[in-house]
């Protein structure tokens, strides 16, 4: 099967959305220019016309309202920000009009609405430009918020967030853009709502979500090696989360990390935490650790922002002291940055 | 008055029976409103209809002229001041009633409340009770019309405090640069809550503003439902030819308190020499002297009056009479 990258992922599933479906249209600041979203939007301009791709106004919470009148009127459309922070613009529209709208409509309206956000971490990018906000959003009853993590997830979910009848918040980290995978051609879906076992494991469970999963996926490699193994749990989506599956894991391993890409403090992590506590309370053998952001804003100083990010070491570390092993050496590893890109596979 | 006359009747020869007839429907849709508000009025301190009341009271013409000369293929947005949009639009006493009192027989089966009124069968999409949020939603909506090609209008409805939000203006430009089939209408009452205008706007005219955009741009202070009839059903054809947003900035005096059914002279941020002086021009009063002037009997206006009565107290009783929703739909409807 061909390979292509996350970022080919997404614009393929866009394209075939768009042939498929005529009330398709892409949107949003910059979707035409000739920087194409990191090449997300590529060729879809050229191939269905400016009413289809257009480039708007700086104007984000009036382009989130846009996005819900011309959902309820017919179409379905697919909003793209550029980063997750411009999105925060959009509260409103989100919070009280876009997530409400299909509840207090008697069920008589419908928004089928995609709306795409980068996480644009590192390096340098600071408090503005990296944001996550996965549990934010989240948080509000009415919205299904989806963040792949490999390139067939990003096609299979956005082709599913397109088809669903509500609205979606699609969250990808542009980390993760430059992986390759065999990805079918096809158009196939990925059902929202449903967890993955990235990597099986026995001794210890890591629930990751987005970036998080690479790091974790370098951590159980690294502990592999010492005979450990540890099972990976991808959400995929956290509204609505898989906790079925998280539950099944920890109830096997006995103990769990959470890994999320986004703050701590009334987080996603948090919200594993109390699922696990509900479900596995009988077989946990230690306490759910959490690893996530530094509860700063963002710095930009390289030596900050590596601060301010977990990778694989803090897992390797709080996997040690979670089973009581010695710390191992890691010296002569070489973890993920800005320069030394993740290319995959998983 | 004569161009849109000629337009729906053809003949100059019924042009009396016309003017005659529009005038009677415009007067059926102001006294249905105001009937249903009085009557909520009535019943409020029952404490059965438990949902914020933001009483349309004394704007009745705009919502009923506007509607009108819309017709009923175009769709509405407003606010959580929405009862005379509401019931010009869709005329539906038994859906209005019924989710004042939250029952089960509405269509929005008591998610919704006064606030937050909707009804996409007849063209009535959103409310919002977060001021000047549906009007991005409107253009979406005729972003959609236009795409689709169907010669929809979309009239979205807010009140002078709605321009003070950035989402206003983020809204009008691009309804401007897009050039879409839109009509904005500006209920002004002057007040945002109780705030004034000269406390809140650094410019004199909002009008004066937006006809520098690429819009057409139209004001009137009146409380004549036939005048603004008129002048909308001629900005529409205005709308579709030129192929712009329109502008309609309409003022209108506010009877009854910001939210509530009593009236709040004694308040101190307003006069009730201000209000005797709108009464005066009250639109539903005006309306009935222009029917007599017509040739319609005092008779005939009191039947037509008691056959919107019976109406609205059918409509009353049955939601009085309804079951509520059972509990279970509580979580209905959230994720499709």
């Amino acid at each position: 099967m061909r390979q292509i990258t996350y970022c080919q992922a997404l614009n393929e599933a866009m394209t075939q959305e768009m042939e498929r479906d005529l009330s398709v249209f892409v949107y949003g600041i910059g979707v035409s220019d000739h920087k194409k979203v990191f090449g997300t939007t590529d060729g879809l301009l050229e191939r269905f016309g400016e009413e289809r791709c257009f480039d708007t106004p700086l104007s984000e919470d009036t382009m989130a309202g846009f996005g819900l009148g011309a959902a309820i009127n017919g179409m379905r459309p697919i909003h793209i920000h550029i980063r997750v922070d411009f999105l925060l613009l959009a509260m409103n529209q989100l919070a009280n009009m876009i997530s409400s709208c299909r509840y207090m409509s008697g069920e008589k309206l419908k928004a089928p609405l995609v709306i795409r956000a980068v996480i644009g971490r590192g390096w340098g990018q600071g408090s503005q430009h990296s944001k996550s906000m996965l549990s934010t959003f989240a948080h509000i009853p009415g919205l299904k918020v989806v963040l792949p993590t490999t390139p067939t997830d990003a096609k299979g979910l956005l082709i599913s967030a397109i088809r669903d009848d509500g609205p979606v918040i699609f969250i990808e980290h542009r980390w993760l853009y430059w992986q390759e995978q065999e990805v079918p051609q096809e158009p196939f879906t990925v059902p929202i709502g449903q967890a993955n076992i990235v990597r099986r494991g026995r001794d210890l469970t890591i629930v990751a979500t987005s970036w998080m999963n690479v790091e974790a996926m370098k951590a159980a490699e690294i502990l592999s090696r010492e005979g450990v193994e540890i099972e990976i749990v991808d959400p995929r989506t956290i509204s609505p989360l898989d906790d079925e599956l998280i539950a099944e894991s920890v109830n096997k391993t006995g103990h769990c990390i959470v890994a999320d890409n986004d703050w701590l403090h009334c987080g996603f992590s948090a919200e594993v935490a109390a699922v696990v506590s509900e479900k596995c309370f009988d077989r946990l053998k230690s306490p759910v650790c959490r690893i996530g952001f530094a509860p700063t804003p963002c710095p930009t100083a390289r030596h900050l922002e590596d601060e301010f990010y977990p990778n694989a070491k803090n897992i390797v570390r709080a996997i040690e002291k979670k089973l009581g092993l010695s710390e191992t050496d890691l010296s002569t590893e070489s973890f993920y940055s800005h320069t030394n890109r993740f290319k995959g596979p998983f | 008055m004569d161009r849109c006359l000629k337009m729906t009747t053809g003949q100059v020869s019924v042009k009396s029976n016309a003017v005659f007839e529009l005038n009677l429907e415009l007067y059926r849709k102001l006294y249905l409103i105001r009937r249903a508000e009085e009557k909520i009025q009535e019943h409020y301190s029952e404490d059965e209809m438990k949902t914020p009341m933001h009483m349309s009271m004394g704007a009745e013409a705009i919502s009923a002229g506007v509607c009108h000369a819309l017709g009923p293929e175009s769709q509405v947005l407003g606010t959580y001041r929405s009862h005379a949009l509401f019931l010009a639009k869709t005329g539906d006493t038994d859906d209005f009633f019924a989710e004042m009192y939250g029952k089960k027989t509405a269509s929005l089966k008591g998610k919704g409340g006064s606030m937050h009124l909707c009804s996409p069968d007849y063209g009535f999409m959103i409310t919002s009770a977060i001021v000047a949020s549906a009007i991005p939603v409107a253009v979406g909506c005729a972003f959609a019309n236009k795409q689709a090609d169907n010669d929809k209008i979309v009239a979205v409805f807010f009140g002078d405090g709605a321009v003070d939000e950035g989402v206003f203006w983020e809204s009008f430009n691009l309804a401007c640069l897009m050039r879409l089939p839109i009509l904005f209408v500006c209920e002004d009452n002057s007040l945002a809550v109780h705030t004034p205008k000269s406390m809140r706007h650094g410019y004199d005219s909002i009008t004066d503003v937006l006809s520098n955009f690429d819009c057409l741009v139209w004001q009137k202070k009146t409380t004549d439902v036939e005048v603004i009839y008129i002048e909308t059903h001629q900005l529409i054809e205005q709308i579709q030819a030129e192929q712009m947003p329109c502008f309609l900035h309409l003022h209108y005096y506010r009877y009854l308190e910001h939210v509530g059914i009593n009236q709040d002279f004694d308040a101190g941020y307003r006069s009730r020499d201000e209000f005797e002086e709108w009464y005066k021009v009250d639109p539903i009063r005006l309306q009935r002297t222009k029917l007599k002037g017509l040739g319609y009997s005092e008779q005939d206006i009191r039947r037509l009056e008691k056959g919107i009565e019976e109406q609205i107290n059918n409509s009353l009783t049955m939601a009085q009479n309804a079951p509520f929703v059972e509990s279970s739909e509580l979580y209905k409807g959230v994720l499709v």
